[in-house]
């Protein structure tokens, strides 16, 4: 999930900015120093083992101070030297949801908040690598800023060491990840080393893949589930050059691609779906089968509304309806050739009966939503509804609740 | 923020652009059109005058012809450096198989046969002749030029005459190639082409416990396949069935397949052929032509028939297959689907006879009985027949002297279809491959002449039907096409559209 901010008041000053949350069962399940988590409190007034948590977390309500227990048998952990008391920094969150055991969460004293890093069971956790980025796409989701952050390859190091070692999977997303150079690479490797049963996802627009020697670098981590997202939005330069804003992109892209390929790296394409690169769709299709046809994943995907796409939804919104032709094209075409095909951010409601059955629920729980025209709708459970966000104008024609046999279909 | 329009991101139109290598032909069905094809086997048909503009630099280089022909690589606008690591990287793909070294081993175990079929290939001896089976030094030592070859990918095929009459030969290599892959660690696949009369149980245990591909002869129906396979007992077409039964019953149906060979009886009836084929539900038929040559050149030019008299059969055969597929019965033709593989995917196809650089030898070697070895089946023949030219030498001399062997040299300097005069500019060049020991044993000369090639006609004609059908694009005929390439079922398939094919009608 993206950096989520939740309200809490704090007593004390903390030593480690990131913090596990953990209860009983998952510090002992966990390899984390109690220095490295955050005991959360059931209740406000509940016992607290006498360890020296790096904080101690509760709900609101109740005595501000929790009482620390001493009792003999709660702190008689071999190797952990006795203390009188545990933790000297006090966290009352102000919604008791904001952690639970398993969660990574910064601290932000200054600002009287913490941001929840990691949400454990939350379909999509994501590392921010990067806020630069070397593309200015004309949808970017996430405007780059020119800054100077290579403090977060640390900081992504110390995130992955508080992880559960069965994490089910993990994001890393910018920015240009790739700009971190070796530091991204040192983030795989230790993803590698602390969690290797998971599947790690990595948004990258493969530039400098094409321009440097980081293709050999990541084969050499040899991750055993590393996938990489990379976007193409036409076969000619020219007009995925645009819709990147970068002209001699699509030139590195490629490059890129073929370079991840011949080092054995997994490769998903993303396309996301905007009125300039529509008419393409049938033409790309077999562009991608020609010459990435080793891609494990092929997604298409409708805009979301945010960031730059909201300045530049006249050249880029094309209502599902209107590009059902040139989709449905290009979906059968890499299905009927054996690759994987996807359809992330689209309303089943609003797709051809034969496209259905390639929709995803695609939106993060966290900014997932249905409307009021999505009531009685037999669906629901399977359609990727909207981005909490979404406002008129982005809205497709033809929204209507579904009965039981369309979802049958789908 | 400040973006740009699309104007700025599309190269300056007085740059024009620059073609990437083509060739270009014309079917003899739609004379008013131009099939371009590029290096990397992408293709387009063109107009007469459209294609007159685009290779005389004419098109407006932002018209959506250019965009198209810029996908599919055959012009490249702008004055940008042309992207040569993706057209390379496409030719090396399609090319794979020159990396891997011979990965089709056949054995002749032994010469002998049952059967006196008036057009056998391979000289065959009667059934209880001596001296016609490869011995144990023999099979010992060309195992071990199995396993010098670099591939990692084996395949071990045991051929005849017929093999089952040297079963223990056949038993013996296995377990040798077994045991020594122990260390060796390829991937090995053993075949078995074979008429499968009198095949035992213990024989198909042995098969299945190995995964054997078997591979046998159906002429079609019976009173054909009886015609053209003569027993003294008339019942070869009964026996080859039991045969099949047997193996479908040991190996799965999916392990046993069949080949027909087509003589001049069975061109009066491609659609009983077919027919046959889907009722004893086989999935794949493959519609085999002998060579005129080879009627000729043993005296049995009434069995023979023209490459036109083929072309008028196949294209009937064709028709009926996709007919019959379309009604569910999931049926491929092998050498249609061996070129469509070349003409609609990245890939290249494991099929020897259609390479550049040539399978003989580079993808194939023949151990005979004899000891000696061959760079394909037809290079056996003419040695049976006294040309001992393309004899790469013994199955004791190692690997690498056999293929620096002399015979070898003259496969390769005329093995290259890229090179060869009057297949270099030809449109269908990128799908075809050489045979230099076909075109020696036709025409007397390694390079061989297309204007008069049989091989070439029989080529052009496939191409020429094949893409005539793409070119119409009927989906569902392209659907049926798409699930030979793919290897599925085709009532998985869901539409293909011609559009993709083509810059433009
Ligand atoms: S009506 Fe149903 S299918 Fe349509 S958007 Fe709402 S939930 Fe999805
Ligand atoms: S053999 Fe004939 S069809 Fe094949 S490439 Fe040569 S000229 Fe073309």
């Amino acid at each position: 999930m993206q950096p989520h901010d939740a309200p809490a008041s704090f007593e004390g000053a903390p030593t480690h900015r990131l913090l596990k949350v953990v209860d009983g069962l998952s510090f002992a399940l966990s390899d984390a120093p109690p220095e490295r988590c955050a005991w959360l409190a059931s209740k406000p007034d509940s016992a607290v083992p006498d360890l020296p948590w790096g904080a101690v977390l509760s709900g609101p309500g109740g005595p501000a101070d929790a009482v620390v227990s001493a009792r003999e048998a709660d702190v008689d952990v071999p190797g952990t030297r006795r203390r009188n008391t545990g933790s000297s920094l006090r966290v009352r969150l102000a919604h008791a949801a904001a952690a639970a055991p398993g969660d990574v969460i910064e601290l932000l004293p200054q600002r009287g908040r913490i941001r929840t890093r990691y949400r454990r069971g939350a379909n999509a956790n994501t590392l921010f690598a990067t806020e630069r980025c070397n593309s200015y796409c004309l949808m970017c989701s996430q405007p780059p800023r020119q800054v100077d952050d290579d403090w977060r390859v640390q900081d992504m190091l110390k995130v992955v060491a508080l992880l559960d070692r069965h994490t089910p999977e993990l994001g890393i997303s910018g920015g240009e990840p790739t700009l971190l150079g070796d530091g991204l690479v040192e983030v795989l490797r230790a993803c590698r080393d602390r969690l290797p049963d998971t599947p790690i996802h990595v948004l990258s627009n493969g530039r400098l893949f094409g321009t440097t020697g980081l293709a050999a670098a990541v084969g050499a981590v040899k991750h055993p589930h590393l996938t990489w997202g990379v976007p193409l939005y036409a076969d000619v330069a020219s007009v995925h050059d645009y819709v990147v804003q970068s002209a001699g992109a699509f030139e590195e892209t490629m490059r890129g691609l073929l370079l991840m390929a011949s080092h054995g790296l997994s490769i998903e394409i993303r396309v996301v779906l905007t009125a300039p690169t529509v008419a393409r769709l049938p033409a790309l299709a077999e562009f991608l089968y020609r010459h990435v046809p080793s891609a494990v994943h092929v997604a298409f995907m409708g805009l979301e509304p945010i960031g730059f796409a909201l300045a530049n939804r006249d050249p880029l919104w094309i209502d599902p309806d209107d590009m059902k032709g040139p989709l449905t094209q290009a979906v059968h075409h890499l299905a009927n050739r054996g690759m994987t095909v996807s359809l992330y951010n689209l309303p089943l409601c609003v797709l051809p009966s034969e496209l259905r059955p390639f929709a995803r629920r695609s939106i993060s729980d966290w900014k997932q939503r249905y409307l009021d025209a999505c009531a009685g709708c037999a669906a629901r459970s399977a359609c990727a509804g909207f981005f909490e966000w979404v406002k008129p104008g982005w809205l497709p024609r033809g929204i209507r609740p579904l009965n039981e046999t369309e979802v049958v279909e789908a | 923020m400040k973006f740009r329009p699309p104007e700025a991101f599309k190269p300056p139109a007085a740059a024009g652009y620059r073609l990437l290598p083509f060739r270009f032909g014309r079917l003899s069905s739609r004379p008013d059109e131009v099939l371009v094809t590029g290096d990397s086997g992408r293709f387009a048909f063109l107009s007469e005058a459209d294609f007159l503009a685009f290779a005389r630099h004419q098109l407006a280089p932002h018209s959506h012809l250019a965009l198209d022909l810029e996908g599919l690589d055959l012009l490249h606008r702008g004055d940008g450096p042309i992207p040569l690591d993706r057209h390379a990287v496409a030719w090396r793909t399609r090319k794979a198989f020159v990396f891997e070294g011979p990965s089709l081993h056949l054995f002749v175990v032994s010469l002998r046969c049952h059967h006196s079929c008036q057009y056998c290939q391979v000289s065959r001896q009667p059934e209880g002749g001596a001296g016609f089976d490869m011995d144990e030094a023999t099979a010992r030592a060309a195992v071990d030029r199995l396993f010098e070859s670099p591939a990692r990918q084996l395949t071990v095929e045991f051929q005849g005459g017929e093999p089952l009459l040297a079963f223990d030969r056949i038993r013996g290599i296995v377990e040798d190639v077994g045991e020594r892959n122990r260390t060796a660690r390829r991937t090995i696949t053993f075949v078995l082409a074979s008429t499968l009369h009198g095949v035992t149980a213990e024989q198909l245990a042995f098969f299945r416990e190995y995964r054997f591909e078997l591979s046998t002869s159906l002429d079609g129906p019976e009173t054909l396949h009886n015609l053209n396979r003569s027993l003294p007992t008339r019942d070869s077409y009964a026996r080859t069935m039991a045969g099949v039964a047997a193996a479908r019953e040991a190996l799965g149906a999916e392990h046993v397949n069949a080949l027909t060979t087509l003589t001049r009886a069975s061109l009066t009836q491609p659609e009983a052929i077919v027919d046959h084929y889907v009722e004893q539900s086989f999935t794949s038929i493959f519609l085999r032509p002998l060579s005129p040559y080879g009627f000729a050149k043993r005296g049995l030019a009434r069995q023979g028939y023209s490459t036109e008299e083929f072309l008028t059969f196949y294209r009937r055969a064709l028709a009926h297959l996709i007919r019959r597929n379309l009604e569910g019965h999931a049926i491929s033709e092998a050498y249609a689907t061996v070129l469509l593989t070349s003409i609609l995917t990245p890939f290249s196809h494991g099929y020897m006879d259609l390479r550049s650089p040539a399978g003989a030898g580079l993808g194939v070697l023949v151990y005979d009985h004899t000891g000696k070895v061959y760079p394909s089946d037809e290079a056996r023949m003419l040695a049976a027949e006294g040309d001992e030219r393309f004899c790469l030498g013994s199955v004791h001399e190692p690997y690498r002297d056999l293929m620096l062997s002399e015979p070898m040299q003259a496969i390769l300097a005329a093995g290259l279809t890229e090179a060869l005069p009057g297949c270099s500019d030809c449109a269908f060049q990128p799908y075809c491959g050489a045979d230099p020991v076909d075109a020696y044993a036709r025409q007397g000369d390694v390079h061989g002449y297309r204007p008069t090639s049989a091989f070439c006609a029989r080529q052009t004609g496939m191409f020429e039907l094949l893409f005539g059908y793409l070119r119409e694009g009927d989906p569902d005929v392209l659907r049926v096409f798409q699930s030979w390439v793919q290897r599925r079922n085709p009532s998985e398939m869901r539409p293909e559209r011609p559009e993709v094919f083509h810059a433009a009608a």
